[in-house]
């Protein structure tokens, strides 16, 4: 086990899994499908790749203001990320995750690391984040 | 640092004016808190996306929101739902899926929200916040709009949090509310190899938007280099692009939006952390990427998708002008997307009547990418728009060719690809 990074807690929640590394930031409308968790965007260099259980790591949110929505559509069914861990900060992730608490009481952390640990997370890699929004590899 | 919240901000905390309002403020000030915002600022208007159905979690939000008494406390329009209102025979899909996105239209048009369903809201004449007003807009391309085109002032509000805002009617006063988060830091600057004729050509624009959202990301960019005062579709198909291929909220466009008179006007006066010199070449890859490499010029089409982002009057009579005299193939389904409030409008003006003479479908209060709409077809779509080009093909499957407005039309009276290469440069 690594150092323990001390992320910013965008929403609260505690997660063991494989890091799901992502080259390029992804919108989850439009590019997760929340009946499989799978990654539908065709124009994504990780197209294809299996996101539900996953530690999400990825630069930025992108895009569409409908990702809220997925997150919590993906949450209420089972196949959304384990956590998200962002480089930087990203209110409509934070929103998705706060609907799918109050609604479900389903909590998936979403938490934000310098980019210089976002780029020492190697794809694979067990990642577990705490309560307080500490990231632990290995 | 926590949000420092009003007595009234405060109240509603804690349930003084029921459930709903008590859930809207709780995200309200988780998203104060994720943007670091230190207050809330009230706003004057709102638009909400989060009445498109994606799943049992959108009827379960809104009902908690219903339930709980809660009402819209600004005016606020509603973007796309997932049916047509008004023409539900243009459904293909189940009758359950189109009754759930049916419920959650009319359950936000319950809290008070204006039953407008277009994703172009800035082309509701009375909807249309002035110069330098504060409000929260959902809607990628509206938000981009709402910024660079209106000069009003929005953050990037997605769904849940777009109502939330309209419920207590205050934001954060965060990101691209505050005068500082509207600087430009990069510039992409047109280079001189990139032809005239194309730089006046509608065609340039929305695949100008897609290297516009690759290259700026979620930064405030300024494009230099563009014929000055260009038009709002033009404008409008910059921000549906940029909106999809990267997370733009706000650009300038030197000489054309009002808060960049001049490169300096956008820059603050100070230096950009990036400058890029867009090449022709780059706009000739990005114009590639939006259509499928297996359709060729003549290869036949099984539909065109125009009007995304809605049609505005202006767009409408210009494709009905197009069309003059012409029919389109019997084997291609031509279909206009437009806000209900423009085909009022386009229909009392005979609009309407014209293009549905050439053979074309109109289509409000959804889009086509959006579900099972059109026609089940293995042939290629085509479209002028790199939003439906960038979005259909994982929403609905769809195999698509990009071309302008022109080469779409011609393509769908000829019931085959068409388009005019010349203005893109020999190869």
């Amino acid at each position: 086990m690594g150092q323990p990074v001390i992320g910013r807690v965008l929403a609260p929640g505690s997660a063991t899994a494989p890091a799901l590394l992502l080259s390029e930031p992804l919108s989850l409308w439009g590019g997760l499908d929340p009946a499989t968790g799978e990654l539908i965007d065709a124009h994504h260099p990780q197209h294809g790749a299996q996101v539900g259980g996953r530690v999400l790591v990825m630069p930025a949110g992108r895009g569409s203001s409908s990702s809220s929505s997925t997150f919590a559509e993906a949450a209420r069914g089972g196949t959304a990320p384990a956590a998200i861990v962002l480089g930087e900060p990203d209110m409509i992730l934070a929103i998705g995750a706060a609907v799918a608490d109050e609604l479900y009481g389903i909590r998936i952390p979403v938490v934000v690391v310098p980019p210089v640990e976002l780029a020492a997370i190697g794809d694979g890699v067990l990642v577990t984040i705490s309560e307080v929004g500490e990231v632990t590899l290995g | 640092m926590p949000v420092a919240l009003a007595d009234a901000d405060r109240a509603l905390l804690s349930g003084t004016s029921g459930d709903g309002a008590a859930l809207a403020m709780r995200l309200v000030v988780r998203a104060a808190e994720a943007q670091d915002a230190d207050r809330l600022i009230p706003i004057t208007r709102a638009h909400v996306d989060s009445c498109l159905y994606h799943g049992q979690a959108s009827l379960d939000f809104v009902r908690r929101l219903g339930e709980g008494g809660a009402q819209v406390s600004v005016p606020t329009t509603l973007n796309t739902g997932a049916v047509d209102l008004l023409h539900p025979e243009l459904w293909r899909g189940d009758e359950a899926t189109a009754a759930r996105g049916r419920e959650l239209m009319e359950a936000y048009r319950a809290l008070g929200c204006r039953p407008t369903f277009t994703c172009a809201p800035y082309q509701v004449a009375d909807a249309r916040p002035a110069f330098g007003e504060q409000v929260a807009w959902g809607e990628s391309n509206a938000i981009a709009f709402c910024n660079s085109v209106l000069g009003a002032r929005t953050e990037r509000y997605g769904d849940f949090i777009d109502v939330a805002c309209a419920i207590v009617g205050r934001a954060p006063d965060a990101g691209l509310h505050r005068t500082d988060g509207r600087r430009a830091v990069v510039v992409l600057r047109l280079a001189a190899d990139v032809p005239d004729e194309l730089l006046s050509s509608d065609v340039l624009y929305p695949v100008l938007g897609i290297v516009l959202g690759r290259r700026a990301g979620s930064r405030v960019a300024a494009i230099d280099g563009l014929p000055p005062n260009l038009d709002e579709g033009r404008l409008k198909a910059i921000c549906a692009a940029a909106a999809s291929s990267g997370a733009v909220a706000m650009f300038h466009v030197v000489g054309s939006t009002p808060e960049a008179a001049t490169l300096d006007d956008a820059l603050y006066g100070g230096e950009p952390e990036e400058t890029v010199e867009v090449k022709l070449e780059e706009l000739r890859a990005a114009r590639d990427s939006l259509s499928d490499a297996a359709a060729r010029p003549g290869s036949p089409i099984g539909a065109v998708s125009l009007g995304t982002p809605h049609a505005s009057l202006d767009e409408l009579r210009a494709i009905a002008d197009e069309l003059e005299g012409d029919r389109v193939d019997s084997g291609v389904e031509l279909l206009v997307s437009t806000g209900r409030t423009v085909l009022d409008v386009a229909e009392q003006e005979g609009v309407v009547e014209r293009l549905r003479d050439a053979g074309a479908e109109l289509l409000v209060d959804t889009c086509s990418y959006l579900g099972p709409i059109l026609r089940p077809n293995a042939l290629p779509t085509m479209t002028d728009s790199a939003k439906w080009a960038y979005y259909a093909p994982g929403n609905i499957g769809a195999s698509v060719v990009f071309g302008s407005r022109t080469e779409c039309l011609r393509s769908a009276v000829m019931g085959r690809v068409w388009r005019d290469d010349s203005l893109w440069g020999s190869r």
